[in-house]
Parts: C-alpha cells; sequence; structure tokens
C-alpha cells in the first residue's frame, strides 16, 4: 500500500519568509509518526501548509494524500476526507455553542461524504457516548466554543472533536503542551482510540513526554525546514536527553 | 426634483388635504397641524449641512413625487406573515398604508385597563385627552436640527397606534402591531402617528413589526410618543422589513418618570433607506432604559440609527449595545448621543456599536458622543468595526464547515450576542430565524 501521507520536497514560506525548505516524509497507513524539533523549526507552519490556512504559501514541492493532491483542496474538502488538526491554539468563537459548533462540523463532514446527516437525537447519543469514553464534563458542550475554557479544557476539546470526527490523518500540533497528567492521558487516550489499519497519525511536539502514553511507530527530527534524522520510538528518549542544539547545526 | 420642489408639493398636499384630515374641526389640531407644517416649510428636507444628517441623504425622497396614500389597497389580512405564534399574542393590530384595518383580542381574558386602537378613531371619540397627549412634547422643536419630517408627520398624521395602559395594569402577553407597507403604481407617502402611555405601575410588551407587501416605492414616516409613568415598564420591540424600494424614516420620543423602564430593541433589515431617530430623556429618579438593535444591509441600502438619551435626573441608567452587519456596497450610520445633566448624579451610561463589513465597499459611519455635566457618574463608550474573525473562520473550515456556512455561523453568533437580550418569550427564536432568511437569501442576491 501506498503511504496515506506522502510530502515531497515541500517549500513554504510565511510573509515571504522560507520556513518548509525541502521536506520530505511519508506516513503509511496504520502508523503514528511524530515529528519533533526546536522553536521556529516549521512544525506548526507544516501543521497549517496540510490543512490549508491562508498565508502559508507553498512554493515548491507536493503533497499526497491517499495519492491525491491535498494542497489543491480547500480547507473543508480536506477536512471532508479525513484530515483533521488538534489546534496548538484552539479559537474562541463567541455565540457559537460547542454542541452546534460539533453537529455543524460532523454533518458538513458526512455530506461531503455523501451520507445523512444525524438527526439531533443521533448526534446526543453519540456525544454522550464520545465524553463518557474521555472522561469529558458535559457543561464543556452547552457553552461557547472554547470561550473562556482554560488551556487543559481548551485541548480536550480539541480530542473530543477528533474523537467524534474520527479523522483518517489526525495531526496533532502541540496538544500535549501546558497540560497536566491527566490532561495528557486523555489527549492518548485519544490518539490511541483511532489507531486503525486505515488511519495514520502526526504528533507534532516538543517533548517526549506524550510519546510515552502514545508510542510512535517513527520519530522524525525537524530542523529549519526539512527532516534532518528518522528513527524508532527511542529516537525521542535520545532527544530528551541531547536537546536539539546538535540537529540545528547540523541543518545550517 | 430639487428639494425645495418636494417640500412644495408636500406643503401643496396639506393644502388640498387639511380639511379632509381626522379631527379637522378640532381647533388645536388645527393649529398643531399648521404649526408642522409651517416648521417643515421653514426647515426644508434636511441636507448634509445639518450636523444630525451628516451621513444619511434623502436623494430617494428628493427624486420621487410622492402621493398621499389613500385607503385603498388591497390586502389578504390572513396571509400576512405572523412574527410571533399566534398563541402568544394578546392583541394584534393591523394598519395598511399607515390606515387601522384591524383590532382584535386574540384570547378572551384579556385584563381590564387596555385602551387599544387608532388614532383617526380617537380623535373622533376623545379628541380632549388627545388634545394633551399630541400637544405636550416638543414635537422635535428642541432638537438640534427642529425633526423637520416629524413636523411633517405632525401636519398629515392621519392615524397610528393609540395604545393606553392604566394604572397597575400588568398586561401578560404581547400586543402584536403589524405595519404593512402596500406600494401601488405610484410612489406613496403616509405619516403614521404613534402614542403610548403608561400609567404608574403599567407593565406592557408592544411588537411592531414593519413589512411591505412587494417591490415599489412608498415613504413611512412615523412619529411615535411614548409616556412612561412611575414604575412603569414598556417593552418595546420593533422589526423592520419594509419593502425593497421604501424610505422608513420613524422618529421615537420617549419620556421616563421615576423608576420607570424602557427596554426598546429594533431589528432592521429591510427599506431602501431608513432612519430610526429615538429620543428618550430620563427626567425621573431610578429611570432605566435599555436600547438596543441590530441592523443588516447589502445592496444598497442605507440604515441609519440616531439616538440621544438625557438623562435628567439622579441615578438614572442606560445600555445602549447596536450590532450590524454591512454587505455590499450598504451604508449604516450609528450616531448615539448620552448627556448626563448636572443634577443626574449617580447614573450609569453605557453605549456600545460594533459593525462588521463584509464587502470592501461597504461603509460605517459611527459616531458616538458622551457629554457628562455631572461629576459622579459612570460611563463608557466603546466602537468597533471589523471583518470577520479570520482566525475563527479558518477553525471552521478545518472542521469540514464550507466557507459561505461558516461565515453565516459567525454572523449569526455577532448578532445573536445582541438579539439573545430580549425578554419576550418566543421572539428571540423569531428574529435569529429571520436573520438565518437573510443569511440564506444572499446568494440570490444580484451583484452590481
Amino acid at each position: 500500500m501506498d503511504s496515506l501521507l506522502e510530502i515531497k520536497n515541500l517549500h513554504a514560506r510565511v510573509d515571504g519568509k522560507p520556513i518548509i525548505n525541502g521536506l520530505d516524509l511519508a506516513i503509511p497507513a496504520g502508523e503514528v509518526h511524530a515529528i519533533m524539533g526546536p522553536n521556529g523549526s516549521g512544525k506548526s507552519t507544516l501543521a497549517y501548509v496540510l490543512t490549508g490556512r491562508d498565508g502559508y504559501e507553498v512554493t515548491e514541492g507536493e503533497v499526497l494524500y491517499k495519492g491525491h493532491d491535498l494542497l489543491a483542496m480547500a480547507p473543508e474538502e480536506r477536512a471532508g476526507a479525513g484530515v483533521f488538526l488538534a489546534f496548538q491554539y484552539p479559537v474562541e468563537i463567541p455565540g457559537v455553542p460547542n454542541t452546534t459548533f460539533l453537529k455543524e462540523a460532523l454533518n458538513a463532514q458526512r455530506k461531503h461524504r455523501g451520507e445523512e446527516p444525524l438527526d439531533a437525537m443521533e448526534f446526543v447519543k453519540l456525544m454522550r457516548r464520545k465524553t463518557k469514553a474521555l472522561g469529558i464534563p458535559d457543561d464543556l458542550l452547552k457553552r461557547e466554543v472554547n470561550v473562556g475554557f482554560s488551556g487543559g479544557e481548551k485541548k480536550r476539546n480539541e480530542v473530543l472533536q477528533m474523537a467524534i470526527l474520527e479523522p483518517t490523518l489526525a495531526i496533532l500540533d502541540e496538544t500535549d503542551s501546558g497540560l497536566d497528567i491527566d490532561a495528557l492521558k486523555i489527549v492518548a487516550e485519544g490518539v490511541n482510540a483511532l489507531r486503525a489499519p486505515d488511519r495514520a497519525s502526526l504528533i507534532i511536539t516538543h517533548y517526549q513526554r506524550l510519546l510515552e502514553y502514545v508510542v510512535p511507530d517513527r520519530v522524525h527530527v525537524l530542523a529549519r525546514g526539512r527532516i534532518v534524522r528518522s528513527g524508532g520510538k527511542e529516537l525521542a528518549l535520545e532527544l530528551e536527553r541531547t536537546g536539539y542544539a546538535a540537529f540545528a547545526e547540523v541543518a545550517a | 426634483m430639487p428639494e425645495s420642489a418636494v417640500v412644495e408639493s408636500f406643503v401643496e398636499q396639506f393644502g388640498a388635504l387639511r380639511d379632509e384630515l381626522p379631527g379637522a374641526d378640532l381647533p388645536w389640531l388645527r393649529d398643531l397641524r399648521e404649526d408642522g407644517i409651517a416648521r417643515f416649510a421653514r426647515l426644508g428636507l434636511p441636507t448634509a449641512k445639518v450636523e444630525a444628517w451628516k451621513y444619511t441623504r434623502l436623494r430617494p425622497l428628493e427624486r420621487t413625487n410622492f402621493k398621499p396614500a389613500g385607503a385603498s389597497a388591497q390586502v389578504d389580512l390572513e396571509k400576512l406573515p405572523g412574527l410571533l405564534p399566534h398563541a402568544s399574542v394578546g392583541h394584534r393590530v393591523i394598519f395598511v398604508n399607515g390606515r387601522l384595518r384591524q383590532c382584535l383580542a386574540l384570547l378572551a381574558d384579556q385584563p381590564e385597563g387596555v385602551e387599544l386602537g387608532g388614532l383617526a378613531d380617537a380623535l373622533r371619540q376623545d379628541p380632549e385627552t388627545l388634545a394633551v397627549e399630541l400637544s405636550r412634547g416638543s414635537n422635535g422643536t428642541d432638537t438640534p436640527d427642529g425633526q423637520p419630517l416629524l413636523a411633517l408627520n405632525t401636519a398629515l398624521m392621519h392615524d397610528g397606534l393609540v395604545l393606553r395602559v392604566k394604572r397597575g395594569t400588568s398586561v401578560a402577553l404581547p400586543i402584536e402591531v403589524i405595519h404593512v407597507g402596500a406600494p401601488g403604481n405610484e410612489p406613496v407617502a403616509y405619516h403614521p402617528r404613534n402614542l403610548i402611555v403608561l400609567e404608574p405601575g403599567a407593565r406592557v410588551t408592544v411588537v411592531e413589526h414593519y413589512v411591505g407587501l412587494g417591490a415599489g416605492q412608498y415613504f413611512a414616516n412615523s412619529g411615535t410618543d411614548i409616556r412612561i409613568a412611575e414604575g412603569a415598564q414598556l417593552h418595546h420591540y420593533k422589526i423592520q422589513e419594509e419593502g425593497p424600494d421604501a424610505i422608513h424614516i420613524a422618529t421615537t420620543h420617549a419620556e421616563l418618570a421615576r423608576d420607570a423602564l424602557y427596554d426598546a430593541f429594533i431589528l432592521t433589515k429591510g427599506a431602501r433607506l431608513s432612519r430610526n431617530e429615538i429620543s428618550v430623556r430620563l427626567a425621573g429618579p431610578g429611570a432605566e432604559c435599555h436600547l438596543n438593535g441590530a441592523y443588516m444591509v447589502r445592496g444598497e441600502q442605507h440604515c441609519d440609527t440616531t439616538t440621544t438619551i438625557d438623562h435628567l435626573a439622579p441615578q438614572t441608567s442606560c445600555r445602549e449595545v447596536f450590532k450590524g452587519v454591512i454587505d455590499d456596497k450598504a451604508r449604516a450610520v450609528f450616531q448615539g448621543r448620552i448627556t448626563v445633566h448636572p443634577d443626574a448624579q449617580q447614573s450609569n451610561g453605557h453605549q456600545l456599536s460594533k459593525a462588521l463589513l463584509l464587502s470592501d465597499r461597504a461603509e460605517i459611519d459611527i459616531k458616538p458622543e458622551l457629554e457628562i455635566f455631572a461629576d459622579d457618574v459612570k460611563c463608557s463608550h466603546g466602537a468597533t468595526i471589523g471583518d470577520l474573525d479570520r482566525d475563527a473562520l479558518f477553525y471552521l473550515r478545518a472542521r469540514g464547515i464550507p466557507e459561505a456556512a461558516a461565515r453565516d455561523i459567525l454572523i449569526e453568533a455577532f448578532l445573536a450576542e445582541t438579539i439573545n437580550n430580549i425578554a419576550a418569550e418566543g421572539l428571540c427564536p423569531a428574529l435569529m430565524s429571520s436573520v438565518g432568511h437573510w443569511l440564506g437569501s444572499a446568494t440570490q442576491r444580484t451583484e452590481p
């Protein structure tokens, strides 16, 4: 089977400044990959390029998702095709109840896939099942999207969305940063629950901590916009000991 | 047609109609009307030189020769779009082109102490009371621009809502007033005059729904006098969905006595050109005013909200929030003045104006004014103008919600913040569905 996601010689810039400089990465279906790297190495830029945010300009290279040109798709089409980003900084949306948001999102994706929308009852049942499984309190659903949420609540909300939308490719952008151990376990459970032969995850992180709970198949080091080293799960432990300084120089 | 010709045409209309207008045999009313037309003739139509009209031009009015609306419009009252569920309305009053067509108590057991009807009838039945009520206000003479359109209304007023709620009477179910604009082959004008009087301790909710039946030019020039006596509470909600070529001018004066409450909300969607000019006098200690609204305009619509709130007594408070969405080449104006007079110690005044500009050619002029002549007060005002939040838009799209739907969700949420403050049962969902309908119809609009 070809890779679920295949990034070839990707170059991208933000505000005219090159951030991703010839990045190659292939993630086969069924695997969990981690990308680690110092601040400013291009981790979040990669996440936004893959999800189609405005202002992230691809100047060279290609990204294939299930063999299709991912970069040619609108953000909502990528989501409909199963690409999900857990945001590093989830956005507050005043006036929109969390449940409404989740229902709109799920039904938009179902529509994209040619499936019938869930009615109110079916949706409530699904929500109950997912929140219970993740130990997420109900009141999070009644509140406006991320408004007044603590940092931990925002991340939990991202994981809840992931659990409900059941993406084929989940990208987690530093979802673990700033979390206590309980919240970290919720994130890990969310990722592990999605493990399946036809799915994959890309975990972007600074730290090895999350990888104790989600054991990656591959670990990549990103520095100055390129993958400078790849290895098995033991590479994360090595990085924890040695830091990123050595790789920053390699890339330079 | 030059501006002076428009003025002349209305003056001529008055000359032709003066003996047929309701109450023509009442000397006090003749005087009032003569004063009105003289003042209108002297002031003329407001121009850009008049500060209060700096941002709103009356060109559609200047270009058109409006004939007086008669009573002939054919309208099937059964088919009018209802805003509130039938069971949640106590009384329904319907005006067509400014004339009373129907005044019904929809449910039995309505409380005593409610007088409800049309101005033309009231002038026949009880002119003495009206002589006092219509004359005691300033009729705009003490405003900076003299309110020439209210003067015109005073001269030509024919009918309108007269509502009196007697001392201590609490009316549980809303009174729904539907003002229908039914344009014909020729442009028509009408000048409804509404009077709402609450005696001490009275409580009532009035929902005014302005609807236009089809395209065609008409000029609805209304005047409304509101008196809220000691401890009385008026909840007053207005939904303006006039026809696409309508000119809707509404001038309101409200006066509040001690501990009175005026809770008002205006939703503006319709009309080619609209202006809500509202003056509230917080004349008694403890009087409180909520003056809120939302507007949605597109195409070449122009929507003006001009408010003045005067704190004249101690411990008075006002809260004013207007939010608007402006698309295409539409233009909105918000002028809000809060004046805290020297005697109004320990008063609160808060004003907020927020607008979303959805297109490069959309425009808004915001003029907040806060004048404080007392030293122990809490006042604030703020204004924001912006586009939709790009981060929020991406967040929604990244979850699979198509861009157009994502924009609609954000616009709805923006307006919901103010609409959700409405206390009347059943009205919030009705207004939110009206917002949804407006958003849904965007795709059908013709781009210039």
